[in-house]
């Protein structure tokens, strides 16, 4: 035991000194100019506390003296881990949809508009997805579609006057021909170059959305967008359907629940399709995809373009949730934001990008008791996640199996 | 009358932006035969094969498949038309298991049945791949990825077959194993072969005819045997 701690005191040490350098200044220094120390030593005092304790904790269990504890929650993972594979995957999709089709019954207004979020972004990340995760280009101007598929509904509609059904598709269609017309030109480039080409690109759509006053206001942003109006049916004096603007927030979660399960869809048939194969070629090596026959161009268009798609049905959709849009949703940071998403969750894998999302959305909400501790907590448990599951919370299983693991 | 050749450049120039890397290579490949092209590093070997497959274009000269011009056709329209490269350093794609790096080389194709034929028949040419299909490409030993390289390039169905080095980087017993199956290709599968080696020992011992490449250039061309036997390529190449 002493052996073993001897081997980490040192990496432990030093982790704790620049702890206190990093905590001194944020916590330390007043706007005022005054200097402290008291709150800074007795934060720092409370983290290695705690650390010291999970140190000696992970010590004593790799000098293996808390065999008796652990072999038994090894195994019960284990078992769990059995019956849970056991279980067809529809089950899980079934109990899930449950689930999420429930819950707006339990939560509350708050809750409802997180879970509304959440499914946004899901399908934001999804579409990423397909961009970063299948065809393997990294993108860093992605909201720029979806500003563009707002920016079109809150247009259309309060100059024309169009339906948001209508206005949905277009939307869509608009940011599909944004992100061929911007990907014709970028997808030239590659790696490092792409990234740095998409960001500039997503900065020129939103100062354009900035600056164009008599098209989009400018920074004021437009107003007054009209909901998503429905039919219901109605039985009084016989049976018609009467048009009602939608209020209720859990219609508009019904409706985000409806086009994340969409864009889900989508993006597993996309997969396991043919043009899936070719983006997975492309990104694994475009020069040998290229040899084997697959034109990279277009495929990188398409991947682009779909990516664009579901942006921009979010977008419409974001716009007739909130019936305000300005350029400020639409910083580099959302994009930097869903790419945290889609790589955090796992990238290529659905089921990782979803739990993704609904770690990076709830997680703040979580953390808002910290105050103004807030981000700095956020950005802690971000950097452990990535320390500890590199390859996403749920890696995506094509991409995950090693040759050590077994032969299915 | 004489046979066509299958494979013909004329005077083909091209290069890296400024950088000329082909300063006029003409050769010819006739159906059915291996021909290897031999060179030093940098005098321009595997930018021929590039070069031949539209990856890189070519500035000036013409290249004619089966008689056909292909200077402006596009590198993915190739593998179609049964002109399929083996590039170098093996470039199979990682992190996708062998068969679905087997499926890609049939990317062209849709006759699902023929192709998954396809496939148990690499399995067969290739016991190993055949043991480890559902394992990821980049999980393999070099040897077995070169094989698999030469199995994905084989689904495209070719008429001629580009391999550019591979011998590189591979245990000697595995080379001549490598080298065995590409003998086999050739006679059974009756694919054309021009092969660029720097081993210019074993490359000659397989193929019927030589080029030699020094800085972009073809510096000599004749039998292999011939080429073999040559003191100066003994000396330059050969290291005697």
């Amino acid at each position: 035991m002493i052996q073993e701690f001897k081997k980490v005191w040192k990496q432990y040490t030093i982790g704790m000194l620049w702890l206190l350098g990093l905590l001194w200044p944020l916590l330390g220094i007043h706007s005022d100019g005054t200097m402290t120390f008291q709150t800074t030593f007795t934060v720092w005092t409370y983290i290695l506390a705690g650390s010291f304790v999970c140190l000696m904790i992970y010590v004593i269990k790799g000098s293996g003296s808390l065999k008796f504890v652990a072999d038994p929650v090894s195994r019960a993972a284990g078992n769990i881990k059995t019956t849970s594979t056991a279980l067809p995957t529809w089950i899980w999709l079934a109990a899930g949809l449950i689930v999420a089709l429930i819950y707006p019954q339990f939560a509350d207004r708050y809750g409802t508009d997180v879970a509304i979020s959440v499914l946004l972004y899901i399908c934001l990340g999804l579409g990423l997805n397909v961009v970063v995760g299948l065809a393997g280009m990294l993108d860093l101007g992605y909201i720029a579609f979806y500003g563009v598929g707002a920016y079109t509904y809150a247009i259309l509609n309060t100059v024309y006057g169009l339906g948001f059904w209508v206005c949905l598709p277009l939307s869509a269609l608009t940011a599909c021909i944004a992100g061929c017309i911007v990907g014709y030109p970028t997808l030239r480039m590659r790696g490092d170059y792409l990234a740095i080409v998409t960001l500039g690109f997503g900065e020129i759509i939103r100062i354009i959305l900035n600056n164009w006053m008599e098209l989009t206001n400018g920074p004021n942003g437009i107003l007054g967008i009209k909901s998503i109006g429905i039919f219901l049916p109605v039985f009084e004096n016989g049976f018609t359907f009467e048009h009602f603007w939608m209020k209720k927030l859990q219609l508009f979660y019904y409706f985000a629940l409806g086009l994340a399960i969409v864009a889900a869809i989508c993006v597993h048939r996309l997969n396991f399709s043919r043009v899936g194969r070719a983006w997975e070629s492309i990104r694994e090596d475009e020069t040998a995809a290229e040899l084997m026959g697959v034109n990279t161009f277009i495929y990188k268009l398409l991947a682009y373009a779909i990516g664009a798609i579901f942006a921009g049905l979010a977008g419409a959709f974001f716009a007739a949730r909130m019936r305000f849009v300005s350029p400020e949703s639409f910083t580099f940071l959302e994009s930097a934001m869903v790419l945290c998403m889609v790589v955090l969750g796992g990238m290529g894998s659905i089921p990782g990008i979803i739990l993704g999302v609904a770690a990076l959305i709830a997680l703040p909400e979580v953390f808002r008791q910290f105050e103004s501790y807030r981000m700095l907590i956020f950005g802690a448990t971000m950097v452990i996640m990535m320390l500890f599951r590199p390859a996403g919370l749920i890696p995506a299983k094509r991409v995950g199996t090693r040759s050590e693991e077994k032969e299915g | 009358m004489s046979i066509q050749p299958i494979l013909e450049l004329k005077d083909v120039h091209s290069g890296y932006g400024s950088i000329k890397a082909l300063k006029g290579i003409s050769l010819k490949v006739m159906p059915g035969e291996i021909v290897a092209i031999i060179g030093a590093n940098g005098a321009g070997k595997s930018t021929t094969l590039m070069t031949i497959c539209g990856i890189i274009k070519a500035e000036k000269g013409e290249i004619y498949y089966a008689g056909q011009l292909i200077n402006k056709v596009s590198a993915e329209k190739l593998p179609t038309m049964g002109l399929c490269q083996v590039p170098e350093g093996r470039r199979i794609f990682p992190r996708l298991t062998v068969m679905e790096n087997l499926r890609l080389g049939a990317f062209h194709r849709d006759d699902i049945d023929q192709i998954m034929k396809d496939i148990q028949h690499s399995y067969e040419m290739f016991p190993i791949l055949g043991e480890r299909k559902k394992q990821q490409g980049g999980t393999l030993s070099g040897g077995e990825q070169q094989m698999l390289a030469i199995a994905r390039a084989l689904m495209t169905k070719p008429k001629v077959l580009l391999l550019d080095e591979p011998s590189l980087g591979l245990a000697p017993i595995i080379v001549q194993q490598i080298f065995d199956i590409i003998a086999q290709i050739n006679k059974e599968e009756g694919v054309t072969i021009l092969l660029v080696e720097q081993n210019a020992n074993l490359a000659l011992h397989a193929a019927s005819r030589g080029y030699v490449v020094e800085t972009g250039e073809i510096t000599l061309e004749d039998e292999a045997d011939v080429l073999l036997s040559n003191p100066k390529i003994r000396e330059a190449y050969l290291g005697e």
